[in-house]
């Protein structure tokens, strides 16, 4: 903070004192030549950095002209001497504005983002000193060395060393390059990368670099930056691995309650994760109508009216079909699939055929940014906390409440707990609609990072049933570890086979796994004891 | 020496009470499909009442395929207890199968006029793919919807019965195995014309597709084999493999300790299940004229268990009827009312488990049971197969 | 009496020794070897299901013609011990011989039951949906694959072999009913002609007479008699009164393991099975 405070000093120092800029030196910026003008922007950086900035910012933006001879900056109405940076009246009556093509905005805005390597503003130079990484070259030398003499951030200075040896590359001394190589090895940018790589590479006959110590520390230097990169891209695709296994788990948990304890066959969970997901929508809209001001946290209002709204639909489902098939999990199968035909064509007449757009609120937008090449977005990160919320409270309803005891009882002997006084009918009501609740809570999660429609609910079917039949029936720690290490091994093998198939492989691999492993998976409990 | 009909099991009795009467049924019927339908078809003009349009022919033809479908369905869960969502599989790749001789029909009359198949001109592909070579013969392709389909059934059969993986998990591994099948013909990289699949068909041995004639021989096709369909499967639940399958089903401990082995019983029915789908597939593809991916959605799949269910298990026949009622009933809504048609799928699904564990068969001999007892007060209530 | 033996005369019949040959592959090292008069080798059995033991270390040997009785406290291991003998469930260690060559843990259950050994479950498990006849004809001994089962034509004999069998276990006049709407004691009488049809050289019995009137238990007991001497006969029984009456040599099973062995009054004065059964 203290050397901030001291920096900022210097500079209103340094800018109360504007030593006026020798007028030559501005002269052939006006010039008709490119070339000249290339050389006078340089030159000028080189040599008054401090007053050269707002000079060369008019001149990026079309406002630096020519009044007669002398040359000037237009600041709306008033006109400042380009030189001492005072204001000129009386107004000159007629100015000419300096003209730039392409190539002279080019060089223009690499020597402008060096310049702003001096700014107070810390996000300033730190943008700076970005854009120079994959901007610098051997003018801008001088330049870097001043401000690597004078920066004091370890992050910046890191990344102006980065800067300086790009720049070095360029250099005509082998040493200079060597250094310059060994430098980048730090770096995890995929563009460094691509900036060694010619190092390494003939052009006809001959290395493009000629020294052999040079194209050798150069190829060190690019294999670890490759290292680097694939651990970030590993580590990028860990996450998203990570982030659809939470998207499963939320998909699958309310499955694991249904299916994995109470043991029915629920074709119609899918429509219960669409029931959720509606509701974030219709709660978008009652937020945009009645409270627009808090639009921003329509979602926390939405998850428990998704909750309610799956677990009564999943009530009803429970009280009309389901209980009156208990014990005959391929008739269950069947009619619960009629359900979800039914509840797919009532989304379809009540919301339209299209899918519908739920917005990101904007405190899920964005994302952090762990290294160059890896982002981590915000509704992801906020999903995988969700489901890891989701399973604790159900862990606890399950484990600690007095329901979550009931529903084992009867799980485990329907007839001693209804001896003792559980109301078994109840108890599968209520654990019905709490794991179809929890399919809408999971619903209101995929509302933010997938499509709302009325068919969304097949996509997630095939993929819950996995999970739970993978992780082992009758046990939430499986279906969590199922959940995770599918979505990781997903991700994975997308890396190098392409969604498709990666989903192919993975449904085969789970064919073979059943098949290899059908006991150790199907620790059968309650109602689906064999006899 | 007790009497002989003690030695006739009391199925293959049941089989026998309307042995004559089904066989008057099938005679009726074959007739109808190979004679009356033609001349209705081809001989009597449009405007005639009787006459029979290319609508309908190609509908029932359709149907008829579907009941194949059915009835290999009931064989494999009606008697064999094994509900199979996957069985959209064997069909599509039946008619995926007849499909690769279809597209080589078409020869140079695409739309590139190449000799590949559109889609591959379309994805720059200079030569057929391995698997496509022979698929010019019929003879070949034939042979390929026989092979192909069975064998892959047998081989997750194979595995699936050897894991005594049974009941639900046997279902959830099925639906598993043709969603990945679809993903996989979704992709252009298959070799199977990615999304849109075959269409275009023009020839089918030389002869025109869209001909009258052709159609009227496809749809006799279909009637023949679906008569031969439920011939063989009355055949097999009648004959003492029918009783080992039922009960294997009831009690398959029982059974394995009294020395035979599920495994094998189960994986025949399985693997001719899976054949007489293909079978129904390769009629079909012509008939309609496309196939696709969708074809092995897992909606399609289970939608087979729904014209069993609907019919009624385990008694052969049922499963034609379903099969021909919700297709009807399909074909009519679409047209009619699009958006009432889930609701009716919806509701047929929740009603034919919840009040109709027999389907509409059982529901029938229920009802004509009811009707003797009321005519003979003393007669014992009769006892129907339960499935 | 007679009736009694007659479906079982046919120990002899080429048929069988000719079915046996050609499932060759099955039979391990061949035919099952008595020459030590020894049927059935139970050594060091351990079986354990999640951390508990449901044996331990359990050693028993059953001698050819043998009737035993197991008795014991729920949980002693019983129908584990059944489980194992017929390959429902596999040791954990042990080894199991049927004969002196057989070694059953290596055989699935269908093998099992084609060497020679037939298994009457605690719960009477008949198909239900067949008549009592066909629950018959297709326990009958015969070749059981699939090619066969597809065109099997029932002959005379076998048909002869169901009515004696049928009459011997009496429910011939039950020949064409559905099993499932027999009483309780007649589907327990219908498993064990199932049994019987089996040709089996050992029968395991898991309480046989569990649900029977007590003329039904004392037929039946006479029926297990008449069986010993060619047949082996192992017995599970909680009925003290029938375990009497077969009079045989009885094994007690506690925690897995044998507590005592001996005759029925042997076992019931040991200090030990009166703890196990009475408390302390």
């Amino acid at each position: 903070m203290r050397t901030t405070g001291l920096l900022f000093c210097g500079w209103l120092l340094s800018t109360a004192c504007l030593a006026a800029i020798d007028p030559t030196l501005l002269k052939p910026l006006a010039s008709e030549d490119s070339e000249s003008k290339i050389a006078a922007i340089a030159a000028l950086a080189q040599a008054a950095p401090d007053e050269a900035l707002p000079v060369l910012k008019a001149l990026a933006d079309d406002s630096l002209a020519l009044a007669g001879e002398r040359v000037v900056i237009v600041d709306g109405a008033r006109v400042l001497d380009a030189a001492s940076h005072t204001e000129i009246k009386p107004t000159p009556a007629a100015t000419e504005t300096i003209g730039i093509n392409n190539r002279v905005r080019r060089e223009l805005s690499g020597a402008l983002a060096a310049l702003r390597l001096f700014s107070t503003e810390r996000a300033v130079r730190w943008q700076a000193a970005q854009e120079l990484t994959l901007s610098a070259d051997a003018k801008m030398l001088p330049l870097l060395d001043k401000a690597l003499a004078v920066e004091t951030d370890p992050e910046i200075r890191k990344r102006l060393q980065l800067a300086h040896a790009q720049a070095s590359l360029g250099s005509t001394e082998a040493g200079v390059r060597l250094a310059a190589v060994r430098v980048l090895g730090e770096s995890s940018d995929p563009n460094v990368r691509q900036m060694l790589l010619p190092l390494t590479e003939k052009r006809g006959d001959a290395w493009i670099e000629p020294d052999s110590a040079v194209r050798a520390a150069a190829r060190t230097s690019i294999r670890s930056i490759e290292q680097r990169l694939a651990w970030a891209d590993n580590l990028g695709r860990a996450f998203t691995g990570l982030s659809l296994g939470s998207i499963l788990l939320l998909a699958a948990l309310g499955l694991a309650i249904t299916y994995g304890v109470m043991g029915v066959i629920n074709m119609a969970h899918g429509e219960l994760l669409m029931v959720g997901a509606y509701s974030a929508w219709v709660m978008q809209g009652v937020f945009r109508a009645y409270l627009p001001g808090a639009i921003d946290w329509y979602l926390l209002a939405a998850l428990p009216v998704g909750f309610l709204s799956a677990a009564l639909v999943g009530i009803l489902m429970e009280r009309i079909v389901i209980r009156h098939l208990y014990g005959r999990p391929l008739e269950t199968l069947l009619a619960t699939w009629g359900i979800s035909l039914f509840l797919m064509q009532v989304a379809r007449t009540l919301f339209g055929a299209q899918n519908v757009e739920v917005a990101n609120p904007v405190w899920m937008a964005g994302g952090i940014e762990v290294l160059p090449n890896l982002m981590l977005p915000w509704n992801r990160i906020i999903i995988v906390g969700f489901s890891i919320a989701v399973l604790a409270v159900m862990w606890g309803i399950l484990n600690l409440s007095r329901l979550g005891m009931f529903v084992r009882a009867v799980t485990q002997n329907r007839a001693m707990a209804g001896c003792v006084g559980v109301p078994t009918g109840r108890v599968d009501t209520l654990a019905f609609g709490l794991g179809a609740g929890i399919a809408g809570l999971g619903g209101v999660a995929l509302s933010q990072i997938a499509n709302v429609g009325p068919d969304m609910g097949q996509g997630y079917i095939v993929d819950s049933f996995m999970v739970v039949v993978l992780g082992g029936v009758g046990q939430l720690a499986g279906a969590v570890w199922a959940a995770l290490g599918l979505g990781v091994f997903t991700k994975f093998l997308e890396g190098w086979t392409g969604a498709v198939v990666a989903k192919i492989v993975v449904l085969v691999f789970i064919i073979i796994f059943i098949q290899k492993r059908p006991q150790g998976l199907f620790a059968l409990k309650g109602r689906f004891v064999e006899s | 020496m007790r009497p002989s009909p003690a030695r006739t099991p009391l199925i293959v009795r049941l089989g026998q009470s309307f042995d004559m009467r089904s066989w008057q049924m099938a005679g009726l019927f074959a007739a109808f499909a190979l004679f009356a339908v033609p001349i209705m078809h081809l001989a009597l003009p449009p405007d005639h009442p009787l006459h029979l349009s290319t609508y309908f022919i190609t509908l029932i033809g359709k149907i008829l395929c579907y009941a194949i479908v059915a009835v290999a369905m009931d064989l494999i869960w009606g008697y064999g207890g094994i509900l199979s969502l996957g069985h959209g599989l064997f069909f599509a790749l039946g008619g995926y199968a007849f499909g690769m001789y279809l597209m080589r029909q078409i020869g140079r009359d695409g739309s590139y006029q190449s000799d590949l198949p559109d889609f591959m001109v379309f994805l720059d592909w200079k030569e057929l793919p391995w698997f496509w070579v022979g698929s010019d013969s019929f003879v070949w392709v034939a042979l390929l919807v026989l092979v192909v389909p069975a064998l892959i059934a047998f081989v997750f059969g194979y595995f699936a019965f050897r894991s005594r993986i049974k009941g639900v998990y046997f279902s959830i591994i099925t639906q598993a195995l043709t969603y990945a099948a679809m993903l996989l013909f979704f992709r252009n990289e298959t070799g199977f014309g990615g999304n849109n699949g075959f269409t275009d068909f023009k020839r089918i041995l030389g002869y025109s597709i869209t001909a009258p004639e052709t159609r009227v021989v496809l749809f006799g096709l279909s009637a023949l084999t679906l008569l031969g369909t439920l011939l063989l499967a009355r055949t097999l639940v009648t004959s003492k493999y029918g009783r080992i399958l039922t009960a294997i089903r009831d009690a398959e401990s029982r059974v394995m300790f009294i020395g035979y082995n599920p495994l094998w019983y189960k994986l025949f029915v399985w693997t001719l299940s899976a054949l007489l789908c293909a079978v129904a597939g390769a009629l079909y593809v012509p008939q309609v004229g496309i196939i696709n991916p969708s074809e092995m959605s897992v909606a399609n799949s289970i939608e087979i268990a729904i014209w069993v269910a609907v019919g009624g298990r385990g008694t052969l026949i049922g499963p034609v009827i379903g099969a021909f009622i919700v297709n009807l009933a399909k074909s009519w809504f679409t047209v009619s009312f699009p958006e009432y048609w889930l609701f009716f799928l919806g509701t047929l699904f929740i009603v034919a488990t919840l009040y109709l564990p027999q389907g509409i068969v059982g529901l029938c001999r229920k009802l004509r049971a009811g009707m003797k007892r009321d005519r003979h007060p003393l007669a014992p209530a009769a006892k129907g197969v339960q499935a | 009496m007679n009736a009694i033996d007659l479906p079982l005369n046919n120990h002899d019949n080429p048929d069988w020794d000719s079915g046996t040959a050609e499932l060759g592959h099955l039979l391990k090292p061949g035919e099952l070897d008595l020459s030590h008069k020894v049927i059935l080798y139970l050594e060091d059995i351990t079986v354990s299901f999640d951390g508990f033991r449901a044996l331990n270390k359990l050693s028993l040997a059953i001698d050819a013609g043998e009737l035993r009785c197991i008795i014991g406290p729920n949980g002693a291991g019983k129908t584990t011990m059944m489980d194992v003998i017929t390959g429902k469930t596999r040791p954990d260690e042990g080894s199991v011989f049927f004969g002196q060559t057989i070694d059953l843990t290596r055989l699935s259950e269908p093998e099992i039951a084609h060497v020679g050994i037939g298994r009457k479950f605690q719960k009477p498990t008949i198909f239900e949906n067949h008549t009592v006849f066909e629950n018959l004809e297709l326990a009958m001994k015969t070749d059981k694959r699939v090619w066969r089962s597809l065109f099997a034509q029932l002959d005379s004999a076998a048909g002869d072999r169901i009515a004696e069998t049928l009459q011997l276990i009496r429910l011939d006049a039950q020949a064409d009913r559905l099993a499932g709407l027999l009483s309780h004691g007649q589907k327990q009488w219908l498993e064990i002609g199932m049994l019987l049809m089996q040709e089996p050289k050992l029968l395991l019995l898991d309480e046989p007479v569990a649900g029977m009137t007590d003329e039904e238990t004392e037929r039946t007991g006479e029926l297990f008699l008449s069986l010993a001497g060619k047949h082996s006969l192992v017995v599970v029984e909680h009925d003290m009164a029938f375990v009497k009456q077969l009079g045989s040599k009885v094994t007690v099973l506690h925690e897995g393991s044998v507590l005592a062995e001996g005759t029925l009054e042997e076992v019931q004065s040991d200090a030990r099975v009166i703890e196990v059964y009475l408390g302390r």
